[in-house]
Formats: C-alpha cells, structure tokens, sequence
C-alpha cells in the first residue's frame, strides 16, 4: 500500500492492522490499584450505613452517591481500560452519549412522575397544583 | 475540501486501493460489542428509573429495613468484585498466551460468579418465604426485576464463560478466542459497574430512607 | 383425553381459537391460504426451493438482506392498508342509528393492528431495507460489519410479522390501540391471548432492529474507503449513522417497557396496577421516550434520501452540506427531549408541560433549516421531474403542512383541545405519510435500478403518484377538519349526522391511496415485463453523484473488485468530473463471508417461543429456549465462515461488465 493510501485510510475507518481495533490492555498493576481503590470504595459506603456514624442521613446518603460515582470511573478506567484513543475515541463517544441519554430518561422521568404523582393522586387540594 | 490526489508514475489519478488487504477478521467486533453494552446500560437504567419511582411503594407491606440484610449483600459484593479481578489476571496471563494459567483464572471467577448467585438466590429465597413476593407491592416488583435482570445477565455470562473453556482448551487461544475472551471481559466488568448501582440505590439507600 | 393433560399440551389454545363465526376472517383466510397454497405451488413447481435457501434465505448479502427486507415491507403495506380501508368504510358509514358492519371486538383489533403493522413492519423494514442497500455501497464497502447478524436480524423482523400476522387466524390481536396502555392492557382488562401476541411480536422483532443498530453503526464508522472522512460522507450515511444511533438508545427502552408489562401479565407483578402500588403512567411515560425517538427513525432516513434526490436531479452539490450534518445530529439528540408532548393532557402541571412545549417547537428549527438547504440546492439548478424527483416536491409541500400542525400541537393549551381528536390523527399521518412514505417512495424509485439493473416503468409510477398524492388530501385533510370540530379517535359509531360528509370524503380520499398502491404494483409487475426496454448498463442511470453509483446494476456479489479511494464529497461526481477510468488488470482475490442458515433457524426458534409464551404452552416455550441456546452456541463453534472469491471469477465479473458498457455506449 502507498504511503499516501495508508495516510487516507488511517483517516476513514481505522480499518488498522491492529485486529483489537485499538483496545486497550491493562498491566498487574493497573488492576491491583483498581481493585484497591474498589474495595475502599465499596467498605466505606457499607460500614457508613450499617454502623449510622453519620448522624444526617441525607449527608450519609450523598456520600454514598459520590463514592458510587468514584467507584464506577474507577472500574471503567481500570478494568475497561476507557480511554479517549480506543476505537479512535468512538468508545468514549458512544459511552458519553449513553450517559447523557441515561440522565435525561432518570431524571426526566422522575421529574415527570412526581408532578403526575402529585397532581394526578387522590386526597390532595387541587387549588396547590405546581 | 479536497485532498491531494494520488497519483500514479503518469499523473493518471488513483481512484481506488492498488496492493489492498483482506480486512483483518473481527475488526468491528470490540465497537459492536461496546454498543452492544451500551444498549444493556439502557435497559438497566429503564429498570433503575422504575426502581426509582415505584421503589417507595410498598402498599402497606414490608419495605427495605424489613427485609434487607446488608452484611449477606456486603459479601454478594465481594464475591463479585473478586470475580472481577480475577477476570483480569485471565486476560493478563491470556496476553501471556499461557493457556493453563488463563483457564485457571477464568474457573476461579466462574466460582465465584457462582457464589455470588447462590448467595442472591438464597436471599431471594428468604423473602419469598417471608411473604415478600415480587407480587407483594409495586416496590417488590421493582427489586425483584431489577436485581434479578442482574442476576441473569450474570447467570449468561457463566454460561459465556464455561463455553469459551471448552472452545480456548479445543482450540488454544487463537485470535477469535482472544476476541471473545476480551468481550466476555467488558461484559463481566459491566456487570459489576450495574452492581454498584444496586447495592448504593437499592440496598444502602433503601436503609437510610 | 384428560383435560389436565390436555391442558399442559395445549396451553390455552383450543378450536374456540379459530375464528369459524367470523364471516370477514373466513373469507380472508381463504384468500390467503389460496395465494399461499399457489405461491408454494409455483415454487416448488419450478424446484425453486434449493435455490431460495441457498442464495436468499441463508444469504449474508446485505443486497440481498436489503431486497427482502423491502419485499416484507411492502407485502405488510397491504395488509395494514387493508385495515385503514376497513377502518373508512366503517366510519363513513356508521351514522343515523348504523351500527356499520364491524362489531366492536373487531373494529378495536383493527385499529391497533394498523397501527401496529405500519410501524413496525412497513415502515421500519422499508427504512431498514434501504440502509441495508444503500449504505455500504455508499461508503465504498463490501458488506456491513456483521453479515450474519444481518441476516439473523432481517429473520427476526419477520418473526415479529408472523406473530402478527397469526393472530388474525388463531386468537385475536390486542384491542388496546397501537402502544397498549395499561390498565386497559394489563391482565385484568385484557385477560385474552390480544395483548399477549402485541408483546412477542415486537419483542422478537425488536431484538432484530437493536442488533442491526449496532451492525450499520459499526459499518459506518469501521468500514468506510479510505480518504472518506465523516465530512465526506454522503448525507443518506449521515442520516443513517443518526438513526441507527437512534435505534440503538432507543429500542432498549421499549424491551424493558414490554418486559415490565408482560411479567404483570404473566407473573402478577404490579409495575402498572392500580392497586398494591402500581402506577400506570409509568408505562405511558417509558413507552413514550421509547415512542418519540422512533419517529426521527423513521424520519431521517427519509430526509438524507431526499438530500440524495434533490442534489442529483438538480445537477447540483447539495447546499449547505455541513448544516445538513449539524442538523441531523441537532435533531437526534433532541429528539430525547421532547416526549412528554405525547402526553400533555396527562396532568403533570405547568411547569413540566412548558418546558416540554418549549422544546418541542425547537426541535422544528433543525427540520426547517434542511428544507431551506433542499430549496437552495435545486435553485438554479437544472430539475429533471423524474418520478423520485416528484414524490420529493410532493414531500416538500405535504410534509412542510404537517410540521406545522406538529407545531400547534406543540402548545399545551392548543393539545388539551386537540389531544386524542382526529386533528391528532391527521398531523402524524400527514408526516408519516408526507414524509416517510413518500421518502421510501422516492428512495425506491431512484435505487430501483441499481438493485435490478432496469428502472421502474414511469407511466405507472406517475399514476401511483396522483393517485397517493390526491388521495393522501382528500384522506386527511377532512381529518383536521373533524378534529377541530371536537371528534375523538378511534370511534366507531358517530351520531352526530352533520359530520358524515367528511367521513365520505376521507373514505373517497382511503379508494384514491388504494388506486395507487394498484398502480404501484402494476408498477412493478410491467417494468419486470418490460425490463428490456427500461435496462439501463451503464450502473448510472440518473447522472447520479455517490459511489454506489460507481458500481454495475446490479452490483457484483463483492461491490467493487477493488476498494475506493476517495476525495471529496460526492466521490463519484468527483471521479467522474476528473476523467476516472475502470481498471482492467491487476484484480485479486476477494474475501467474503459465508452464507448460513443459523439465522433462519434462531429466528424460528424465536417465534416458536413467543407462540409458546402467548399461548401459555409452557413445555413448548421452554423447549425451544434451550434448543435456541444451544443452536446459537453451536454456531459460535464453526470458525470458519468466510471464503474467497477467486481472482479469475473476478476476472470474468469486470470483463463481462465492460462488454456491457461497451455496448451500452454505442448504443
């Protein structure tokens, strides 16, 4: 192949010669400090709300929500190897857009629910509809 | 927009590939299976926002504190997280091209994938015994479907596992083995990025309502 | 026999299944199993059989997978359009104490059967059909990324229809309308196989079209020739990437939706109850962020054909090419933000229903801006009226008339008036019809003679056109009429006797739209006839501007001997316009993937399993379970499902194409 057609094929679809079409790998490593970070991540949230050390639970509940959130970047970097190169950023993409449409349909429908519950439910004042 | 056209030894534009290669096999196969999972997140996140919004329902019968156990769930989530990881030591050792070493990690993580199950259903089990049927109130149904979607995507992905044993001893690791091998990997690593949705949304929240 | 054991083989299908008191079935039966009997007859007559299975129904062929999809679609046009005709006569002459001919039980499985069928077996196999075709001769590829799953997929849907289909002879089809609403769809309401038939047709039908998502995804992103960046793609693969897109984030809410509804039906859960905590419009809600995606599906593809159309029988570069892009992607993500409209009447307050107004009347913005980019590519441009060009002017006014509606509709205060009324009615099958169909119309026409080597026969096709044109106003514009005057859907008796001149009117407007799908037919049946006269060997017959076009009509098995190399936009204007000439030597061999029959097998079984599952014939259900499992992990054993085209079969194909085009020219 000429030089030039491997430039413009590099371009399209990254039809590469690398049949893993460019998926990352991990080391020992990067799955020991993975699994680590998973395991604090996992204890602390179980040993907050089994022993109650927080008096407030709404601040207990949220940082169970955070440490979640940690967790799972922790396990898409570290065992999913995500990464912006992989599939020349089309992973990374798709993940994004997953996530967006995932907040829209969570928080839509839970927008969208309670306003029902509250209008649509029994034994309540029509006069305080929001 | 153009670009600089190739041209051969007589400035004749080259519109086509001359010396061309068979396309390398399975080269969408990673993207397709990626895709793939994140089609699943979606149907889990259909069944997180149906938790979400009938999980206080519970019609007048048991809610969370009656009935969930969370040291049994603490140890489920170990069993999962050690699955996990021993998943990855198989996909090391698989680079490694070390047959023997890969089919021992991949039955470690098969048991516990297994014991992860049998821990689920036996809980499972004790509710229904106690009265707390996916029947019982919306809440039920709702636990029921979402954590046992998960189970059954684990329970395939066992059943993945043991038939990518049988084809990796019959025909070593070649490259369509070390294809699936890598997506069962993305498949069990997914199924444990789930479950940390479920012990924080079902189980640990639903103790501090 | 002990009717225990009776019971446990038959589930609950019994003889009270077929419907003898119906005289309407009866006699559809008869036909049906007429023309099938004769149809099976002729093939096997002709020893057909072998050649069926082995180049069509086990093909990998995306050509191929690509023609039968748009056989499926257009085969259940009839039937759906056989329910609107029924559904017209009905309601023109349901007035002055008639009780018209369909009695209730049957009027309902109508309606929702019309609905179900256009949906999800004409329209979306017709727009799958096409993307099937066109795409990877458009980006310059031998076939899409997953060939198997391709034909697995293309199984599926028909799946799906079969389990459709058989409802009208054995059981009954659901009474609840096209989305099935709980209550009115939950076991209490709908005790009867109906909703049950509803469930697994389009389960089963939707596992094909997630998986064939992800395989035109993949396809466009992995597999383009090179120098085909995504700006340089063509705006039918923009189009298509946006709605696989669609699919993929979309169908999956409509799996988990219909799971949700069928183990309350099945296992007494309580999702969509009244009681012990359920909450209905749950369902609405979910179906609904399911339902508006699958719009812009059905749309888009539909819009990049007409970007196809208009640049080429304009003899011009599409305008605007990069708002087009920008559109596209524009209105595929905001497509997930507007569902609630859907629903404004449902109650949930001011504040929900503005913001969803609000950008329901963005989303038009997008749409607008791609008619204007239409307009400006053909103005100075030398328009050729041929017959794709006509049904894209026919498009361009009905569609334009039907977003407007869309955009009154978008006004909750104005939806609380007109929800559920014929004005609804008349908006989305003005845009379904004005858009998607006259789209396909449009596509099938201009693609026609690269699948077949021969172009449609255009005096038929211009009769198919009036007539559909005609008959599409006179059919719904007396729609919006009633619907402001306050008349609901779905009704089946009327008493007010003032409105049954439009009922007339529109039933006059239903026998025009048949004329046309005659014609259509008689379209297809004379220009097969007359293929001699209608050849064209040149591989491009329009002038066209797309690398599809680069190939022969038909294409060989392998697309193109060799790869592309690409440019600029509208790769093949552009090879043409700097003196591209063949090559003539140096061709290899080419690697192909293998036919197989695991699809159609999968697929049966899959339908099997649903027919297990609607009928409560437990045995039946588990068995083909596992025997589906068990096939499918069987396949994953065969490594070797590719071959190679040797390079003298090659040889032979791009000589035999040169006579052709050598003759072809001095003609």
């Amino acid at each position: 192949m000429t030089k030039e057609a491997h430039a413009l094929e590099a371009n399209a679809g990254g039809h590469g010669h690398d049949a893993h079409g460019g998926a990352s790998h991990g080391s020992l490593q990067s799955y020991l400090i993975g699994f680590g970070l998973s395991v604090i991540l996992t204890a602390v949230p179980f040993w907050l709300v089994m022993t109650g050390a927080i008096a407030d639970k709404q601040v207990t509940a949220l940082i169970v929500l955070v440490l979640a959130a940690v967790q799972i970047v922790v396990h898409m970097v570290y065992f999913l190897h995500m990464n912006t190169r992989s599939e020349n950023g089309w992973t990374m993409m798709a993940m994004i857009f997953t996530v967006v449409m995932v907040v829209i349909a969570l928080t839509g429908s839970l927008w969208v629910m309670h306003h029902l519950n509250i209008n649509m439910m029994p034994l309540h004042d029509m006069s305080q509809m929001p | 927009m153009s670009v600089a056209i190739i041209t051969t030894q007589d400035s004749e534009p080259v519109f086509h590939v001359i010396d061309e290669h068979d396309h390398p096999e399975g080269a969408s196969t990673m993207l397709g299976f990626w895709i793939y999972l994140m089609s699943d997140c979606l149907i889990f996140a259909m069944l997180f926002a149906t938790y979400g919004v009938l999980g206080g329902n519970y019609a007048a019968g048991p809610a969370p504190k009656d009935l969930f156990d969370l040291k049994l769930v603490a140890l489920n989530t170990t069993m999962l997280l050690l699955s996990s990881i021993t998943y990855g030591f198989a996909m090391l050792t698989m680079e490694k091209s070390r047959i023997g070493a890969t089919q021992a990690w991949l039955a470690i993580t098969g048991l516990f994938g297994l014991a992860f199950l049998g821990i689920e259903l036996t809980e499972f089990a004790h509710m229904i015994h106690e009265g707390a049927t996916p029947q019982r109130s919306a809440f039920l149904s709702s636990f029921f479907t979402l954590v046992g979607t998960h189970g059954l995507h684990v329970t395939f992905g066992l059943v993945w596992l043991v038939t990518l044993m049988v084809q990796t001893a019959r025909f070593g690791l070649t490259e369509a083995n070390r294809r699936r091998l890598m997506c069962l990997s993305m498949f069990w690593h997914f199924l444990d990025v789930v479950w940390i949705g479920v012990f924080t949304f079902v189980y640990l929240l639903g103790m501090l309502r | 026999m002990n009717p225990d054991l009776v019971k446990m083989v038959f589930g609950r299908l019994n003889l009270e299944a077929l419907p003898f008191h119906e005289p309407i079935l009866v006699g559809t039966f008869a036909v049906v199993a007429t023309g099938g009997l004769a149809l099976f007859a002729i093939v096997t007559y002709f020893r057909l059989w072998t050649y069926l299975w082995r180049e069509w129904f086990t093909t990998v062929d995306h050509k191929r997978i690509g023609i039968m999809y748009m056989i499926l679609g257009i085969v259940m046009l009839l039937r759906g359009f056989a329910d609107a005709l029924m559904m017209r006569l009905q309601q023109a002459i349901a007035f002055n104490g008639s009780d018209g001919y369909l009695p209730a039980h049957h009027y309902d499985q109508i309606f929702t059967a019309h609905g179900v069928i256009m949906i999800f077996f004409v329209a979306m196999p017709l727009v799958t059909g096409l993307m099937n075709y066109v795409v990877p001769l458009q980006i310059g590829a031998r076939d899409v990324s997953f060939p198997f799953l391709n034909n697995f997929s293309f199984w599926m849907t028909v799946g799906g229809a079969v389990l459709v289909m058989m409802s009208l002879f054995v059981g009954e089809f659901a009474r609840t309308g096209w989305l099935a609403y709980p209550p009115l769809s939950n076991i209490g309401y709908s005790p009867d196989v109906g909703v049950d038939y509803y469930i697994w047709g389009l389960q089963v039908a939707g596992v094909g079209t997630t998986l064939s998502g992800i395989n035109l995804i993949c396809t466009i992103v992995k597999l383009r020739a090179p120098g085909m960046t995504m700006m340089k793609m063509p705006v039918f693969t923009w189009t298509s990437l946006c709605t696989n897109v669609l699919i993929v984030a979309s169908f999956p809410v409509l799996t988990a939706v219909l799971a949700l509804l069928s183990l309350d039906r099945y296992v007494g859960t309580n999702f969509f109850t009244n009681d012990f905590g359920g909450n209905p419009m749950m369902y609405v809600n979910l179906i609904w962020i399911w339902g508006h995606p699958e719009v812009y599906i059905l749309v888009l593809p539909a819009f990049g054909i007409f970007s196809e159309v208009t640049a080429t029988f304009s003899g011009k570069r599409l305008f605007g090419y990069t708002s087009m892009v920008y559109a596209t992607v524009v209105i595929t993500i905001l497509s997930y933000l507007v569902w609630l409209h859907h629903f404004f009447t449902m109650g949930s307050g001011a504040s929900v229903n503005s913001f969803f107004g609000i950008t329901t009347m963005i989303i038009s913005i997008p749409t607008g801006a791609k008619m204007f980019n239409w307009l400006f590519t053909m103005y100075r441009g030398r328009i050729r009226f041929e017959l794709p060009m006509m049904w894209t002017m026919a498009f361009m006014l009905t569609f334009v008339i039907g977003g407007m509606t869309g955009v009154l509709l978008a006004v909750p205060p104005a939806d609380f008036v007109l929800h559920n009324s014929l004005f609804l009615i008349a908006h989305f099958h003005n845009v379904i019809i004005g858009g998607v169909l006259f789209g396909l119309f449009a596509g099938i026409n201009y693609w026609f003679p690269k699948a077949f080597g021969f172009k449609l026969d255009p005096f038929w096709g211009k009769l198919s056109f009036w007539f559909w044109v005609s008959g599409f106003y006179f059919a719904f514009m007396p729609l919006y009429v009633l619907g402001l005057m306050g008349v609901t859907r779905r009704l089946r008796v009327f008493d007010d006797p003032s409105l049954q001149i439009w009922f007339i009117i529109a039933g006059f407007g239903a026998f025009l739209i048949l004329l046309g799908i005659v014609a259509m037919l008689v379209q297809f049946a004379v220009s097969i006839l007359r293929r001699e006269q209608l050849k064209d060997t040149t591989g491009d017959p329009w002038n066209a501007r797309t690398l599809e076009w680069a190939t022969s009509s038909p294409p060989p098995d392998y697309n193109f001997a060799f790869t592309p190399v690409v440019y600029d936009n509208d790769a093949w204007w552009d090879m043409k316009r700097r003196g591209y000439r063949r090559p003539l030597t140096g061709f290899r061999p080419i690697h192909m993937p293998s036919n197989t029959g695991t699809g159609i097998i999968l697929a049966g079984l899959a339908t099997v399993m649903g027919f297990g599952l609607i009928w409560y014939i437990w045995w039946l259900a588990a068995v083909s379970f596992v025997a589906l499992l068990a096939v499918a992990i069987g396949h994953t054993f065969n490594y070797h499902r590719d071959f190679h085209i040797p390079a003298d079969e090659v040889v032979r194909a791009e000589e035999a194409r040169t006579r052709v085009l050598a003759a072809g020219a001095q003609t």
